[in-house]
C-alpha cells in the first residue's frame, strides 16, 4: 500500500451501522454549525419562498400559506463536508414534491436562494421522488436560526452544504449554474458516498 | 515535517515542506490525511497560518483532548516524518494585501490561526494597510502567537486587543469577558469605514460577533465568518 503516517493507530470509535457513514466521515452527536456569514434575522411574517425561472408563472408561499401544506416528519442520515456525519437527525418539513407539483418546467437544473445571499445548486431530479424537503423543524423544536430557521433546504443524500440554510426559494434552470461554494472550489454535486468534495474529485 | 514549534501548552505549530505546492492564499487551509498501517484512514481541515511562501507552509493545531487527529499531530509527529495534505481549500475567508482594508479581525482561540496568516502576509509585503484584531482567548498563557502579535501590534498600522475570558494577570487593563456587542462598538472600524471583516472562532463567539457587526451597520456581505466544527478545525 502507499503512505503510512508512522505511529498512527486511529481511534476506532464505533462509526455507527455498517453502510451509514461515507468514506472519510466521522461521526458526530453534536451538531456543529458552520456557515460562511452571520446568521440572518428573517421574520415569520416576512419569509416567503418562491418558486421562479424557467415557469410560466413564479409560485410563492408565505409562511403560513407554507405552514399550511402537508408536511412530513424524516428521519436521515446527513453529511458534512468539513467530514462529520450525524446519524438518524429528525425534521419536519414539506416534500419539494409537494411544492413543485403542479409546477409546469422544462428546466433541469435548480439553484436555491437564501437569505443572505447564499446560493448552491443541484440538478432539478434531486429535489424529487422524496428526497427534498423545505425543513422548518428539527427534533419536535421550530430550527434555530443557526441551523437555517426559519427554513432550510433538506437534501441529505447530498452533502449538507447542498440543504442550504434561510431559503427562500429555488430557481429552476435550463442551464446548470454553480451556487456559492460550487463557485469556490467544492464540487458540483457532492455526492458523499463518492466523496466529491472538491472540483475534480 | 521540517519543524514544530510549541505556541502555548496545548497548541504546536507544524512547520512542513511540501514539494510542489501550488501556493495559496491567506485564510485557506488544507484536508490532513493520516493512514494507519492497516489502511484506516482519518482526516481533518486545519487552516493555514502563514502565507506563501514556496513549498513552506505552517499549521497550528489546537491539542483536542478526545480527539483522533489533533493528538497525532501534535504530540506524536516528528521532524522528517511525512504527512498527506491536500489543498489549498476555500476561496471566500480569504485576504490578501492587494485587497485592500482596513482590515477587522475578530477570532477566539485557536480560531486566531487563518486570521495571523492574514497578518502575517500584511506584514510580508510591507503594507500600511490599516488592521485591527480582536482576539478571545481564556487566559494571557492561552493567546496563541501572543510575542508576534505584540511585535506586530508595535509596528504602526495594526491595533491588537485581547479579551481574556477566565483568568487575566494582575494589573490586566484589557477585556475580561467574551466578546460582545458593546466591546464591537469600541473597537471595530465603523461601518463607514468600510472594513472587510474576518470572524474565526468557536460558534458561539461566531454567532455573537457577526450579529454584533451586523447590529453596529456593517453590510452582512462584508462579514466573513468561519466556525469550527467539533474537532477544533475550521469549516
Amino acid at each position: 500500500m502507499g503512505f503510512v503516517s508512522r505511529g498512527f493507530r486511529g481511534r476506532r470509535r464505533a462509526d455507527g451501522p455498517p453502510g451509514r457513514v461515507p468514506p472519510g466521515q466521522y461521526v458526530v452527536t453534536d451538531f456543529p454549525v458552520l456557515s460562511a456569514g452571520p446568521t440572518p434575522d428573517v421574520p415569520l411574517d416576512e419569509w416567503r419562498f418562491t418558486i421562479a425561472g424557467e415557469v410560466d408563472d413564479p409560485v410563492s408561499w408565505s409562511w403560513d400559506e407554507f405552514r399550511a401544506l402537508p408536511s412530513e416528519r424524516v428521519t436521515k442520515d446527513i453529511h458534512c463536508v468539513t467530514k462529520w456525519s450525524k446519524l438518524d437527525t429528525d425534521w419536519e418539513g414539506v416534500s419539494l414534491d409537494v411544492l413543485l407539483d403542479g409546477v409546469d418546467t422544462a428546466a433541469e437544473y435548480a439553484l436555491a436562494r437564501s437569505y443572505g445571499g447564499y446560493t448552491t445548486n443541484l440538478p432539478l431530479e434531486d429535489l424529487l421522488d422524496g428526497k427534498a424537503w423545505v425543513a422548518y423543524a428539527f427534533g419536535g423544536a421550530p430550527l434555530e436560526p443557526e441551523h437555517g430557521g426559519p427554513a432550510r433546504l433538506l437534501v441529505p443524500h447530498l452533502y449538507f452544504w447542498k440543504s442550504a440554510k434561510w431559503v427562500t426559494g429555488i430557481d429552476l434552470l435550463a442551464a446548470d449554474r454553480p451556487g456559492f461554494w460550487e463557485n469556490y472550489g467544492y464540487h458540483n454535486y457532492g455526492n458523499p458516498w463518492l466523496e466529491q468534495r472538491y472540483a475534480g474529485d | 515535517m521540517a519543524a514544530a514549534v510549541d505556541e502555548t501548552p496545548g497548541v504546536r505549530s507544524l512547520v512542513l515542506d511540501c514539494p510542489g505546492w501550488p501556493g495559496h492564499l491567506p485564510g485557506q487551509h488544507v484536508d490532513v490525511r493520516l493512514t494507519a498501517e492497516d489502511g484506516y484512514q482519518a482526516q481533518r481541515s486545519y487552516s493555514i497560518a502563514t502565507p506563501a511562501d514556496g513549498t513552506r507552509l505552517t499549521l497550528t493545531i489546537e491539542r483536542i483532548a478526545d480527539g483522533e487527529v489533533s493528538p497525532y499531530l501534535a504530540d506524536e509527529l516528528r521532524p522528517g516524518d511525512g504527512l498527506e495534505l491536500r489543498g489549498p481549500i476555500g476561496g471566500w475567508f480569504v485576504w490578501e494585501p492587494a485587497l485592500g482594508g482596513p482590515l477587522q479581525l475578530v477570532g477566539g482561540g485557536s480560531g486566531v490561526v487563518p486570521l495571523m496568516a492574514m497578518l502575517r502576509a500584511r506584514a510580508a509585503a510591507g503594507a500600511d494597510i490599516p488592521a485591527r484584531l480582536l482576539l478571545s482567548a481564556r487566559s494571557w498563557d492561552e493567546v496563541i502567537y501572543r510575542d508576534e502579535l505584540e511585535r506586530l501590534g508595535a509596528g504602526g498600522g495594526l491595533e491588537v486587543r485581547f479579551a481574556l475570558t477566565r483568568a487575566q494577570p494582575p494589573g490586566w487593563t484589557g477585556y475580561a469577558r467574551r466578546i460582545d456587542h458593546d466591546m464591537l462598538g469600541e473597537v471595530a472600524w465603523s461601518p463607514e469605514e468600510m472594513p472587510r471583516s474576518f470572524v474565526c472562532g468557536p460558534t458561539g463567539l461566531v454567532e455573537a460577533a457577526t450579529r454584533a457587526l451586523v447590529e453596529l451597520g456593517h453590510d452582512p456581505a462584508t462579514v466573513k465568518a468561519e466556525r469550527f466544527g467539533p474537532t477544533g478545525g475550521p469549516g
